[in-house]
């Protein structure tokens, strides 16, 4: 197994009761990189990252993490912090007693690390953990994983209900960890703007499949959004309209790059934001054109995203 | 070292922090020799992708601006007169043929534009007098 990935998943299947939550899910994150996973909810962000630390079946397909195929022993957790989105620790523990806690489990807990980090995030040694904040419980978890000394970071919807400040800290952190170029994040969200600077690598879920993922630049460069009047884009263009909205006075929807010249030249043709990407990736599709799907690649992904829809 | 990035000049970030740094090289700001930061060390205080900062890096570097060492970080290289020379050259011309570009659809002949090339220069000439 190539020991430059810090995870990857290949042709990763889990079912949820009768029909399927992640369906042929393959990509990569090299090492020393972040990577954003995008999608709307339902999408299967968190299944994925449950699948990624074990905590979740795979029925299919093969999962590395950190060079060794997953599910692997309990000492691969040395390695990798998590951060979720509700804090798992218990909240009449006061944050000494959280060191106190986790200490055991990890062989290279930091103790002086714990106690610096907790100064340098602005949190109380002797408060507990239910009268944190939703951003200082962030940063707590942030401070157990960094205090074990973990390679990678995962964090499930870190900015979720978090102001504009803790978010710009959490991005900050982010930088930080990353100095050490053996050091990775895996950081799902739906709020795209968090990514669009610091994000190296993007994935792209729409449900439960993969629709793209490659480098930040390579995926913005994959798309265009196109504008035009309420006749310019219909669906005689045979150009595939990805998530098209329309309304009286125009229509608007995402195409390949390779299409847009195929568009006449009444339509705006505009490089996108991350934003719309999500946006219109996400959108729901009407029955009636099922082609407006996420990806070619995958002639049955109608199915399956209409289920979800 | 100075680096102020925009959201919204239109120019990708990587470009931005390339153009930025090879301007100072350029005008002597960076001298030969001085330590770069890393990569990484500059995507963290820009708050950009290390992706970004290595493509301008990797860039700079291709230009014979810096050099990169591995781990390390980058520093500045002599200034080689002869590239950046041909770098200027390049440059002018490209100026020159948008000029020309816009002159054939104007219908403006030879004479025409080196009248308008003359007074530019008289203008400048006249601008550093002052």
């Amino acid at each position: 197994m190539s020991s430059d990935l810090a995870f990857a998943l290949r042709g990763v299947s889990a079912a949820a009761g009768n029909t399927f939550a992640l369906r042929d899910v393959t990509f990569a994150l090299p090492t020393g990189y972040v990577m954003g996973l995008i999608g709307a909810n339902g999408a299967g962000k968190t299944t994925t990252i449950r699948c990624l630390l074990g905590m979740y079946p795979i029925d299919a397909g093969e999962i590395e993490l950190l060079g060794h195929r997953a599910p692997e022993p309990v000492a691969l957790r040395q390695d990798v912090g998590v951060v979720l989105d509700h804090t798992y620790l218990v909240g009449d523990w006061r944050l000494v007693e959280v060191e106190r806690t986790l200490r055991p489990f990890y062989n290279r807990w930091d103790g002086a690390r714990y106690r610096q980090l907790l100064d340098e995030f602005g949190l109380d040694p002797r408060a507990k953990v239910k009268d944190l904040s939703r951003g200082m419980a962030m940063k707590l978890m942030i401070a157990v994983a960094l205090s074990h000394q973990a390679r990678l970071l995962i964090l499930d919807e870190p900015t979720s209900g978090l102001d504009p400040v803790s978010r710009d800290e959490l991005i900050g952190i982010v930088g930080d960890f990353l100095l050490d170029e053996g050091h990775s994040v895996l950081f799902s969200t739906h709020i795209t703007s968090d990514l669009d600077r610091i994000g190296d690598y993007l994935t792209i879920l729409h449900g439960g499949r993969v629709v793209r993922t490659g480098t930040k630049d390579e995926i913005l460069e994959a798309y265009r959004v196109v504008r035009g009047g309420p006749d310019d884009l219909d669906d005689r263009v045979g150009v595939e309209l990805i998530g098209v909205r329309r309304t009286q006075t125009g229509a608007q929807a995402l195409v390949r790059t390779e299409e847009a010249d195929l568009l006449s030249g009444d339509v705006l043709v505009e490089p996108p934001t991350l934003e719309e990407i999500a946006v219109h990736i996400g959108a729901r599709v009407p029955h009636r054109d099922p082609d407006h799907r996420a990806d070619r690649r995958q002639p049955d992904s109608s199915m399956s995203a209409r289920r979800v829809a | 070292m100075r680096v102020v990035l925009s959201n919204s000049a239109g120019l990708p970030l990587y470009q931005q922090v390339k153009e930025q740094l090879g301007t100072a090289i350029l005008s002597g700001e960076l001298g030969e020799g001085t330590v770069l930061p890393s990569v990484r060390a500059l995507a963290r205080d820009l708050r950009i992708s290390v992706i970004t900062t290595t493509r301008a890096y990797a860039e700079l570097a291709a230009e014979g601006f810096i050099a990169t060492v591995p781990g390390k970080g980058a520093f500045v290289l002599p200034l080689d007169s002869a590239l950046v020379r041909e770098q200027l050259l390049r440059e002018v011309e490209g100026g020159l043929q948008a000029a020309l570009d816009a002159a054939r659809r104007a219908g403006l002949h030879r004479e025409d534009l080196i009248q308008i090339l003359d007074g530019l220069i008289q203008a400048e000439q006249y601008d550093a007098i002052q």
